[in-house]
């Protein structure tokens, strides 16, 4: 008598339990997907709930004004930045206008950049704009709102501080009035910097 | 009275200059605030969220339209313009997301879900099926129980209230 040896590899699988194994994978496929659709969603959410950026490094960008000029934040360390968000369709921009160009006028040789960054807006009206209030400082336009994505802006104006190692020092939603920016300028250009 | 009479050839001749010069000016009109909504209701404001260009009040939207229309007037075409507002403001300016690169699957995700959800769905009913045609098609009959058992089983029965 010869005792039978069976290879368990070469006996089949039964049907059922191949429809319950893909079944199985199905199942395991779908609940991935719509986990992963959730969470997508939640992470939207999370984005718009999250606010503005004011703590940690400034993002960094690049921003080429309306006469061609392109600078960069992060080559601007040493420097106390201020980057204000407006566009000539905002009224309450045209609030902090005069105050933001004295501002700058008065701190500019002291070691302070102004960058203005004009979001949604059209060409010809940011200049108007520009022209109306005698806007000196740096002024361009957010090309395709990148710059605003990244400082997740909810709206205009709002000012971010930028201290001179390139820390975000906070932000001010809304127009800006006498003397608060004076004040954290002057907070901020008291701050050591090495080789500053 | 006869010596003015010359005149009405002359004048008509000038209404006719004028037709004439308007008819190859083109429509006078152009572009009007139909042409210039038939781009705008392609496009949203992200100052203004889920309001379409066209109907949209805020002066922001004003001024895009303003800037459709001068585009419009200037010759562009309605892909060059919607070009413009993309590469100014972002992709997200479009009513309807572009079908290529990353926003595509904003067209094809529903599709490959239907998809995926209806082989679910012939799997299940599939397994639904085999799993039906397994069970007997008649209910087994017990073995009777003995008399004699079942008596016991009622005295314990009793026993137990």
């Amino acid at each position: 008598m010869t005792e039978q040896t069976t290879n368990p590899a070469l006996t089949p699988v039964p049907l059922a339990e191949k429809t319950s194994i893909r079944l199985q994978i199905a199942r395991i496929v779908a609940f991935l997907v719509v986990a992963g659709l959730l969470a997508l969603l939640g992470w939207g959410l999370m984005k718009n709930q999250k606010g503005q950026v004011s703590s940690g490094m400034a993002p960094d960008f690049e921003l080429t004004n309306f006469d061609g000029e392109t600078i960069r934040l992060s080559d601007l360390r040493g420097q106390v930045v201020v980057i204000n968000f407006w566009a000539s369709w905002c009224t309450t921009c045209r609030e902090e206008a005069a105050y933001l160009e004295r501002t700058w006028r008065k701190y500019k040789d002291r070691g302070v950049f102004f960058i203005g960054v004009d979001y949604v807006d059209t060409r010809e009206k940011a200049l108007a704009y520009i022209a109306e209030f005698d806007i000196t400082y740096f002024n361009g336009p957010d090309v395709g709102t990148e710059i605003s994505q990244k400082y997740n802006i909810q709206g205009v104006p709002e000012t971010f501080y930028v201290a001179k190692n390139g820390e975000l020092r906070g932000v001010k939603i809304g127009p800006l009035f006498p003397p608060e920016l004076d004040n954290v300028i002057i907070d901020l250009l008291a701050e050591p910097y090495p080789g500053g | 009275m006869r010596r003015w009479l010359f005149l009405i050839p002359l004048l008509l001749a000038l209404l006719a200059m004028t037709a004439i010069v308007q008819a190859q000016e083109g429509n006078p009109d152009f572009p009007s605030d139909d042409d210039v909504n038939v781009i705008a209701k392609q496009l949203y404001c992200p100052v203004c969220p889920n309001t379409p260009l066209d109907v949209c009040e805020t002066q922001a939207c004003q001024d895009w339209r303003d800037e459709i229309r001068g585009q419009l007037a200037a010759g562009w075409t309605e892909a060059q313009i919607l070009n413009y507002f993309v590469e100014q403001y972002g992709e997200r300016v479009l009513a309807e997301p572009r079908r290529q690169g990353f926003t595509s699957l904003v067209w094809l995700l529903p599709v490959i879900l239907t998809l995926l959800g209806l082989y679910v769905l012939t799997r299940i009913l599939k397994s639904w099926k085999i799993a039906q045609a397994r069970a007997p098609a008649f209910e087994v009959e017990s073995p009777p129980i003995p008399p004699e058992t079942l008596a016991k089983i009622e005295e314990e029965v009793e026993d137990m209230w």
